[in-house]
């Protein structure tokens, strides 16, 4: 190559074809060997999701009758249900997240809109992030200690308590996320005609952020549906009818738990039934939730 | 009140420098506002340096500059919208009636309610045309339900947007085109009837037809607003402004009227820059 460039010559070696051939032949070899080990772990988890699911329905749908949702749970071979459980995790979740649901709102307003980069902002933003990520057994036993033990027992009120602990960290987390989203400009475009700032907050903000806020809500709702751990340490679990929230309440992980390490058959397979109906409700969930947030975009 | 939107006479048109077209000089306005020793810190970054100038009533004066120069920043101050965050300060003063905009004990949304902004994007809020409009008045005034359908029709009228929203009010305004919605952000700022009118690049994300809708309609509004727009295009400046200020590195180079800016400049600054020189 004799030609100068006029922006002055290109420095190092000239430019060898076979070099860049072997390159482009060493980048396949690579994105060959890469590709199938994503391929490979791709179908090892679709294995085991597959086989759980499966199962799951096999044994669950064989399970599932009219009776499930109609009567209390019994003794083995009496034909019980598992209403009293489906109601308790109802009851149980609906309040909790009631509960929890415009305490973590606040928080993440404040984060969001109050403390951005501020020291106490970084801290609470820290801690909130740890209890999201917190065994959730660790949480029934803080409940147990400051619930249960003082007010003379095991109630639903302390599950309750424990479900709302763990539904707050998520929904300050998609609140602050979601908030923190909206652009600069919007809030500015709101105090520029002379609002104050929580009109901007409630009457803007909160609006754009909505949709997201709703997802966060509904994952936080999927979330405390499956939980046990701590649910054993608060409401205990009750054979028996109750919607006593001063008494011990039953609800599905706990039937669940108590039913799938029996001997008996028929209650084996209300466990099994018990598992498809909470598998169910969180697919329903998160589907609820991509819906809420496409309609957004 | 007025409803018509017919453009004002613009005046002759002087050729001036680079074939801007400039309006020939009518005299310029009293002051409404008058700025004097105005300094503005970004931290410990001096943002303007010692500002003195005066914008005159009902009329349009442009602020230009290369990016970084200051002009938004002195936007920003005229309604103080840099107190929404930390570390930004202002000192010196930026008379509005009697009232010095920039001290420490200024009454904020008082302010902002007589000083309206219309931002660089079009910044809808998410709910429906009608309650875009509305909010804003709510916030200062209290209506009765038939005076705020007026004061709504009345806004988007002098916006030019009323005859294309009419029959939708009740849509949202995120639905709206990014021309439309600027004109939207308009009527939602003079429908709290400001005296001052603040336009940040207001039509740099607009489509040119959308660009020529929004230059007309500050034409037609100067006759009740004070109006302050700062504008990366020299020929926008020249069209729609009666003063011009030139901003360099945080100082005022030169204000004068737009004519006399874009025929003779005392400034060589200010002939590079609208010559096209640099910027």
């Amino acid at each position: 190559m004799s030609i100068t460039l006029s922006a002055g010559a290109v420095p190092g070696p000239r430019k060898d074809p076979e070099v860049a051939l072997s390159l482009g032949r060493r980048r396949k070899r690579i994105d060959f060997v890469i590709r199938t080990l994503c391929v490979l772990a791709t179908v090892v988890g679709l294995i085991f999701l597959a086989s759980i699911l499966t199962t799951l329905f096999y044994r669950g749908f064989e399970a599932m009758n009219l009776r499930v949702f109609t009567h209390v749970m019994a003794p083995p071979g009496s034909e019980g249900g598992l209403l009293n459980a489906i109601v308790g995790s109802l009851i149980q979740a609906t309040l909790g997240t009631a509960i929890g649901t415009p305490i973590g709102m606040l928080v993440g307003t404040y984060l969001a809109e109050y403390a951005r980069g501020s020291r106490l902002g970084n801290v609470v933003r820290f801690v909130s992030d740890i209890l999201l990520s917190a065994p959730s057994i660790l949480i029934g036993l803080f409940v147990y200690q400051i619930l249960v033990l003082p007010f003379g027992g095991f109630s639903g009120w302390a599950g309750v308590a424990a479900l709302a602990i763990i539904v707050i960290p998520v929904v300050v987390r998609t609140t602050e996320d979601m908030l923190t989203l909206i652009p600069n400009t919007l809030r500015e475009a709101v105090i520029g005609l002379g609002s104050p700032k929580w009109k901007m907050i409630v009457f803007v903000c909160w609006k754009s952020a909505m949709s997201g806020i709703i997802t966060g809500i509904l994952l936080a709702v999927a979330r405390v549906a499956g939980e046990t751990a701590p649910l054993l340490f608060t409401s205990l679990g009750n054979n028996a009818w109750s919607t006593d929230l001063t008494r011990p309440m039953s609800s599905l992980p706990l039937a669940i738990y108590a039913f799938a390490g029996s001997p008996f058959e028929d209650w084996i397979a209300l466990a099994w039934a018990g598992a498809l109906l909470i598998t169910l409700s969180v697919l329903i969930l998160n589907i609820l939730a991509r819906t809420v947030l496409r309609r957004r975009t | 009140m007025s409803t018509t939107t017919e453009t004002a006479p613009a005046g002759g048109a002087t050729q001036g420098f680079g074939g801007v077209q400039a309006r020939s000089g009518a005299a310029l306005n009293a002051p409404r506002i008058a700025i004097r020793n105005l300094d503005f810190f970004y931290g410990d970054n001096r943002a303007l340096k010692a500002i003195n100038f005066d914008i005159p009533d009902r009329q349009v004066t442009g602020m230009i500059g290369p990016s970084g120069c200051g002009k938004s920043t002195l936007l920003r101050v005229l309604n103080r919208m840099y107190s929404l965050y930390p570390n930004q300060r202002a000192t010196g003063e930026a008379m509005i009636d009697g009232m010095n905009i920039v001290a420490p004990d200024a009454d904020l949304n008082a302010l902002r309610a007589k000083i309206g902004m219309v931002f660089q994007k079009p910044t809808p809020f998410p709910m429906t045309i009608y309650e875009n409009i509305a909010f804003g008045i709510r916030l200062h005034e209290k209506l009765t339900r038939a005076q705020m359908d007026e004061r709504v029709e009345w806004a988007l009228t002098r916006a030019a947007i009323w005859a294309e929203v009419k029959d939708r009010l009740d849509a949202s305004a995120l639905g709206l085109s990014g021309g439309q919605q600027q004109r939207l952000c308009i009527a939602r700022t003079i429908a709290v009837r400001p005296e001052v009118i603040l336009f940040d690049e207001p039509t740099s994300a607009l489509d040119p037809i959308s660009t020529l809708k929004i230059e007309e309609l500050i034409d037609e509004l100067k006759r009740d607003f004070t109006i302050v727009i700062v504008t990366h295009n020299m020929q926008q400046a020249a069209r729609c402004a009666d003063q011009v200020a030139f901003f360099y590195l945080g100082e005022l180079i030169e204000v004068a009227p737009a004519a006399q800016m874009f025929t003779a400049p005392k400034h060589p600054k200010t002939q590079e820059y609208i010559t096209g020189r640099f910027g």
